[in-house]
């Protein structure tokens, strides 16, 4: 996937200039820069949620797996039936369940997640993101609210359910890029 | 010791005790059965009503128009809802029409539904013409309610229709519904049966009320209400009960 000189504003305020950057199959790239960079816009350009300026993007992702900047879950609903809803039954529920349980959800699973803390929650949309059919897996910000306890295994599921995808991650935190493996692009 | 739920159920049963001790005592006061009946005279001329021959089949009249009238307004006012909510156009085109029905009283669409059609299906006509604006705005309010990061989500994830149906727009737009719907039930029958009233056709409840005034039974007035008040009651209790089974049933499919 390719992005060519994609430029993107908000009103007179320019967040993407003139911006190209190359994602190869299979490769793990964390975004860095500080708040308001454009990490989120760039992410949502990739994801086809906003249309740049002008630019173009050459071979896009055709199935993406993502955990947005808000956690965007469907709030009656369990974590097991978030998780189903964008699955389906090709996955089966034991999976989930287990997913759920490694990342310390054990308890949790068939509450509903308007229930549950932002951390916890914050794990239900990773799990929906880690388990959804997708060849490229979007992260923004995905460790926001987990004590450090829970990035560590938050960061070992995640490696281990993304081998062979290619992965984009939104981070702040430079920690982010050589746990994950990942190469660092600055915005 | 009473729980919460039963301590409300005996006040509000003390409540209508009350209520009808106070209509008895008015009813004694005035001393006339025919400016104020009893609760006992009512009570009464009810078994003995229930016992006539065509009671049911007057019942089945109006129940079976306001009825059609309701569900066609359901289905058409969704149908409306959905096609506003998909293009902005539609919404537009039908501002003019909802504001009209909801604004013109019932009393002036009786009088020309009767110069049109026949009195027959009159309260079927006027309580779709209720029914339609509330559960199209109800329901336009509840799609516009939809989160649109959520459909985002959605796109991005490529769920299926059904359910984004279920996740996504349900939960949304089963507040909007079911409270339309509530208050869509009680104006059906309300509006349905005061057109009857008006145009009187033959064999309907609103005629046993025309009836009642115009002999100046207050006996049969208060009965026929008293069945009325019960339908409607039952009817709304009923249609929501089936509602909400239906809607249970696709979120947990």
């Amino acid at each position: 996937m390719i992005l060519k000189n994609i430029c993107k504003s908000f009103g007179d305020k320019s967040v993407l200039n003139n911006l190209s950057v190359e994602f190869k199959n299979g490769s793990r790239t964390c975004i860095m820069g500080a708040s308001g960079s454009g990490k989120t816009t760039l992410l949502n350009v990739i994801m086809g949620l906003i249309k740049p300026d002008s630019g173009e993007m050459i071979d896009p992702s055709s199935r993406i797996a993502a955990v947005f900047q808000e956690d965007r879950l469907c709030e009656p609903y369990s974590a097991v039936a978030n998780v189903l809803a964008v699955t389906g039954k090709e996955v089966a529920e034991d999976k989930i369940l287990s997913l759920l349980r490694e990342l310390r959800l054990q308890g949790s699973e068939y509450l509903p997640v308007s229930t549950l803390s932002g951390g916890m929650r914050r794990r239900v949309a990773l799990a929906r993101a880690l388990l959804a059919k997708g060849d490229t897996v979007i992260l923004d910000e995905p460790f926001k609210g987990l004590d450090e306890d829970t990035r560590g295994e938050v960061i070992e599921v995640i490696n281990r359910y993304t081998k062979g995808k290619t992965l984009i991650v939104s981070t702040h935190d430079i920690r982010d890029a050589s746990d994950l493996g990942a190469e660092i692009f600055n915005l | 010791m009473l729980d919460s739920k039963n301590k409300r159920i005996i006040a509000k049963a003390s409540a209508v005790l009350l209520a009808l001790l106070v209509w008895q005592t008015a009813s004694i006061v005035v001393g006339s059965e025919l400016l104020l009946v009893s609760p006992i005279g009512v009570l009464k001329r009810l078994f003995t009503l229930v016992g006539e021959t065509g009671f049911f089949a007057t019942v089945g009249f109006t129940l079976s128009r306001i009825a059609i009238g309701f569900f066609a307004g359901l289905l058409i006012g969704t149908l409306l809802a959905l096609l506003a909510g998909r293009f902005q156009i539609v919404e537009i085109l039908l501002w003019p029409y909802m504001i009209t029905v909801k604004s013109v009283p019932v009393a002036s669409f009786v009088v020309i539904a009767l110069i049109w059609f026949s009195a027959s299906g009159l309260s079927t006509l006027i309580s779709f013409l209720m029914v339609l604006p509330i559960i199209y705005t109800n329901l336009l309010d509840g799609i516009k309610s939809v989160d649109k990061k959520m459909l985002q989500m959605a796109d991005v994830f490529k769920m299926p229709h059904f359910r984004r149906l279920r996740f996504i727009w349900l939960p949304s737009v089963k507040p909007f519904l079911l409270s339309g719907c509530k208050i869509s039930l009680g104006l059906a029958w309300k509006s349905g049966v005061a057109a009857e009233l008006i145009g009187y056709p033959e064999g309907s409840m609103g005629e046993a009320l025309y009836y009642s005034k115009l002999f100046l039974n207050t006996a049969d007035l208060f009965a026929w209400t008293v069945v009325i008040v019960l339908l409607s009651v039952c009817f709304e209790k009923l249609f929501l009960f089936a509602l909400k089974r239906v809607l249970k049933g696709v979120e947990s499919i």
